[in-house]
């Protein structure tokens, strides 16, 4: 190709929401310039306006049914912190139990379901022999069982046959061959066979929600505690068949994690070296952490710690105060919003939102990178454009010097032979999340044993509910929630008056990593890790999908923001 | 080239190694899962036998992907049977590995190939508001594409409240102009299977159904497959009897909490919900959301983020026939025992729940809304 070409991907697809990514290459087919639109908008932050704050978590948790409860978390929060209600010990816990499974599900399901496609070529798989995957398998994973060539064998046939019949389904119509693809045939077949293993398990794991909040997805929160009661001698809350049924799910996603994922993401991505050095991005992160061992005021206490990096500078961790009018803002100036200072980054208690839809008439062939280009904001934090999510906790827990963090990062980068700046690129960003899901199975257990504990010693309380009267509130008040997310750091701010939610706010990881530029030029995430990429056949863009995937797009929570109708627009002023 | 020359769900399985005695045990726990008697298990092999695999375009328009997450949790069959085996989910957003133009290519040549063949199911619903630019999709409307899409579906299955109610977009003030399915699509039959999400089982159920007898299931006026949605969540409660009987939660974990006492009083909107949950329960019948001490929000009925707080119970209202308050149920419980509970409530939530039974008889259609 001899001029520069602008590729375009829409949908991308194998993420949650409508995410739209255009890439401009330059004449050696190297992206040199990308914008990330997303392209859907609801308005739930207006709907909540006026409701009882001790509803909002339901309508926060719809936010989002692939990342679900974590709305839900960081709405009960911020309510909680509005109000100024401990919640009890059992209820932190039972919350960080389901955050933990969350996490864990989550991960899971990302790495197989979508985003294994990038790097694992199901076509390819029909050329592998059976007895070499089962070598390969007993090789990868010493202890997980089903590695005899006669399962392989049988996931082969099945595999032939669904190609065979001519109806590929999911799989058709996808870049099978392409040069990009670098896993021997052995390995995409026993990619394949596990692609099918953890779509069992998930709906095994997520049943820890179900005991707790009776449903997933869309478990149940409470404003106080939980509303499952705990009572060991009553056969109608949670109790000793409860509790045995939470142990053995822990223990069997353990397994999986240690024994399925893990050995799958260090085997596959020893195969893409390269992609240790693409990708890397923005080199900021932010964490606001999570997973107390006492409750959520006391930040020092988090297994996710909370701070800040800027310029992969590792050396040093900065403090992130999201109650700073100075620190989380967002501005508009390439968004389909209005402010009154067009110019202005306002703090999420101050924000205002107003939408003007200014891009092109659909159908449309393309977006504008200079003009507005999506219906998210820019969210900056002193400033900076922020990567948020599995690399940003791993690295800042590593630059912590917490010990867990360094011996799990320590062990992969030994086990992969990379340096440590293998990090900073989208392998780095997709390891990290394996890592993680590795911390996350300990803790998961440890919360549990946590919790037999406060039961052994006699506390059986989940709720707290010396404040549900709304006649006990003050007139006026003001809270923020916060969780880490799977996808990355999650707050919500919220305002109380008279009993009613007065504004509330929320700004999620997506809009942090599918930021678009802001008025200094600054790209997002998304778009930074675009760049420098070298694509093989632009029209067949696997690098942009692998690279995007890697963060776990989810822009149904990206652009949830509010919006009032066209021309009609009331302007929601806050604060 | 028309579905009849692709092979049936019981060939494939076959080719897969599946043996007879594996595939007609299936089909039982299919059976099963439909709530069919053991009698009509041969017509339900007879049917995988010899019936096609059917193409599925399934749409995502404004929504939050809870509807896939769920589906993808069902125990039986597993998703794995219903996307390798029983349709040919040829077109799905969320889990398909093309992207961009080849993923929109593929609609088109479903939609070109199978006209009038495929099903259309539909998670999401779409803004109407200034042309439907709150959601688009390869550069065009969702409104545009769902249009389109459903000309040449043969029918239309709407998943989850969003599709066939409108839910949380929807919800005062519905800043995009929401609207479900049956509102924007009018010749085509339309299955509405409300929740958020709707049970794992429960959306496997429906498409089983449609494969295995070859039509679709009756349903209600408001389009709901009845065979799920017939009943109300409070007339098939495991907690009635503490209904009846007067013992409530009066706050959160207090004794009546820790012993499954009903939750009427903490705002439950089991009295006019309907739906399968208190039988088919979550999650492969592990619990449902009164089954682990909350109450139901409603989430199948329509514009349930509006019928008031969900805390709020239902009704402070002298009782029609009886001279009581629900304040006063668990003084008189005797009074109330046998009385049924449309009985209890005078409000608006009265006549919603009482609006939204469904009629008598196979012949009532959605029309008649």
């Amino acid at each position: 190709m001899a001029q520069q070409q602008r590729v375009v991907v829409d949908p991308v697809t194998r993420i949650e929401g409508h995410l739209r990514i255009e890439a401009i290459l330059d004449e050696k087919g190297i992206i040199k310039d990308a914008l990330s639109s997303g392209t859907m908008w609801r308005g739930l932050e207006l709907i909540l306006q006026g409701r009882d704050p001790r509803d909002a978590w339901a309508f926060a948790e719809r936010i989002c049914g692939v990342c679900t409860t974590v709305h839900a978390l960081a709405s009960v929060r911020c309510v909680e912190n509005a109000l100024k209600i401990q919640v009890p010990a059992n209820a932190e816990i039972i919350r960080n139990i389901m955050f933990l499974t969350q996490y864990v599900q989550d991960h899971v399901i990302h790495f197989y379901h979508l985003h294994a496609l990038d790097w694992v070529d199901v076509v390819s798989a029909l050329k592998a022999d059976p007895k070499a995957t089962a070598e390969l398998a007993q090789k990868v994973s010493p202890h997980w069982p089903k590695a005899t060539p006669g399962y392989f064998s049988d996931i082969a046939g099945t595999l032939k046959k669904f190609v065979e019949s001519g109806q590929l389904g999911i799989f058709q119509n996808a870049y099978w061959g392409h040069p990009a693809y670098k896993l021997p045939p052995e390995a995409n077949l026993m990619a394949v066979a596990h692609y099918l293993e953890a779509l069992r398990w998930q709906k095994e794991i997520i049943k820890i929600h179900t005991i707790f909040g009776g449903k997933n997805p869309h478990p149940n929160y409470l404003v106080g505690g939980m509303a499952c009661a705990i009572d060991m001698q009553s056969d109608n809350a949670i109790n000793m068949e409860r509790l045995n049924m939470i142990r053995s799910l822990i223990d069997e996603a353990t397994g999986i994690v240690e024994n399925l994922y893990y050995p799958d993401l260090l085997a596959i991505a020893s195969f893409y070296p390269e992609w240790t050095k693409w990708g890397g991005g923005l080199g900021n992160y932010l964490v606001y952490g999570d997973v107390s061992k006492t409750n959520v005021d006391d930040v020092a206490s988090f297994r996710f710690p909370r701070g800040a990096i800027l310029n992969k500078n590792l050396a040093e961790v900065l403090p992130v105060d999201l109650a700073d009018a100075k620190q989380v803002q967002e501005e508009i100036s390439h968004s389909w919003y209005e402010y009154p200072d067009p110019k202005a980054s306002l703090h999420p208690w101050d924000g205002v939102t107003k939408a003007n839809y200014t891009g092109p008439k659909p159908p449309y062939q393309q977006l504008d990178e200079k003009g507005a280009y999506t219906w998210l904001k820019a969210p900056r934090w002193k400033g900076n454009a922020m990567e948020v999510g599995p690399l940003a906790r791993m690295l800042v827990g590593f630059a912590s010097g917490k010990t867990e963090y360094k011996d799990v990062v320590t062990e992969a980068l030994g086990r992969l032979n990379v340096p440590a700046t293998a990090h900073f690129s989208t392998l780095g960003r997709t390891a990290a999340r394996g890592l993680e899901s590795r911390l996350a199975v300990r803790w998961l257990k440890e919360e549990f044993e946590r919790l037999v504990a406060n039961l052994k010693a006699g506390d059986t309380a989940t709720a707290n509910t010396e404040k549900w009267e709304p006649s006990s509130w003050p007139k006026e008040s003001k809270g923020v929630g916060f969780t880490e997310a799977p996808r990355g750091a999650l707050a919500h701010w919220v305002k109380i008056q008279d009993e009613k939610i007065a504004s509330y706010q929320i700004v999620v990881p997506s809009t942090w990593n599918a930021s678009p530029r802001d008025a200094k030029g600054q790209p997002g995430a998304y778009e930074a890790a675009l760049i420098g990429t070298p694509m093989a056949d632009p029209q067949r863009p696997v690098e942009i999908l692998r690279t995007i995937h890697s963060f776990d797009p989810c822009l149904a929570c990206a652009s949830h923001v509010l919006g009032p109708d066209g021309q009609t627009l009331s302007e929601i002023v806050i604060g | 080239m028309g579905d009849f020359d692709r092979p049936t769900t019981y060939g494939l399985l076959k080719a897969h190694g599946v043996d007879r005695r594996t595939f007609v045990r299936f089909c039982s726990m299919t059976a099963a899962a439909l709530g069919l008697p053991a009698s009509l298990v041969p017509k339900v092999v007879e049917a995988m036998e010899t019936k096609p695999r059917i193409p599925v375009i399934w749409l995502h328009g404004l929504e939050c992907t809870c509807c896939s997450e769920s589906f993808i949790r069902s125990s039986h069959p597993i998703a794995q049977d219903v996307v390798l085996n029983l349709v040919s989910l040829d077109y799905d957003d969320t889990l398909q590995a093309a992207a961009g133009a080849q993923c929109e290519a593929i609609r088109k040549k479903i939609m070109k190939e199978y006209a009038g063949k495929y099903i259309l199911a539909v998670e999401g619903n779409a803004p109407t508001k200034d042309g439907g630019v709150y959601c688009t999709v390869g550069g065009d409307t969702f409104l545009n594409i769902l249009k389109e899409t459903a000309e040449g579906a043969m029918a239309v299955v709407a998943w989850g409240s969003c599709a066939s109610n409108g839910c949380v977009q929807a919800a005062h003030p519905n800043p995009t102009g929401a609207k479900p399915v049956h509102e924007i699509i009018k010749n085509k039959p339309i299955i509405n299977v409300p929740g958020c999400p709707p049970i794992a089982e429960v959306m496997t159920g429906v498409l089983t159904y449609v494969l295995t007898f070859d039509r679709l299931p009756d349903l209600d006026r408001l389009g709901r497959p009845k065979m799920f949605y017939a009943q109300r969540i409070h007339d098939k409660c495991y907690r009635r009897s503490f209904f009846d009987a007067g013992q409530f939660v009066e706050k959160w974990d207090d004794e009546g909490a820790r012993k499954g006492w009903c939750l009427y009083k903490m705002g439950c909107r089991g009295p006019m919900t309907y739906n399968s949950c208190p039988t088919i329960k979550w999650n492969n019948g592990v619990s449902f959301p009164i089954g682990s001490g909350h109450g139901c929000i409603g989430c199948s009925e329509a514009n349930f983020w509006d019928n008031g707080p969900f805390y709020q119970r239902l009704a402070n209202v002298p009782l029609p026939g009886v001279e009581s308050t629900p304040d006063r149920i668990g003084k008189t419980a005797a009074v109330l025992a046998g009385v049924g509970v449309a009985a209890h409530f005078g409000s608006h939530l009265v006549r919603n729940a009482v609006d939204k039974k469904p009629p008598e008889g196979p012949g009532a259609s959605r029309d008649s809304e």
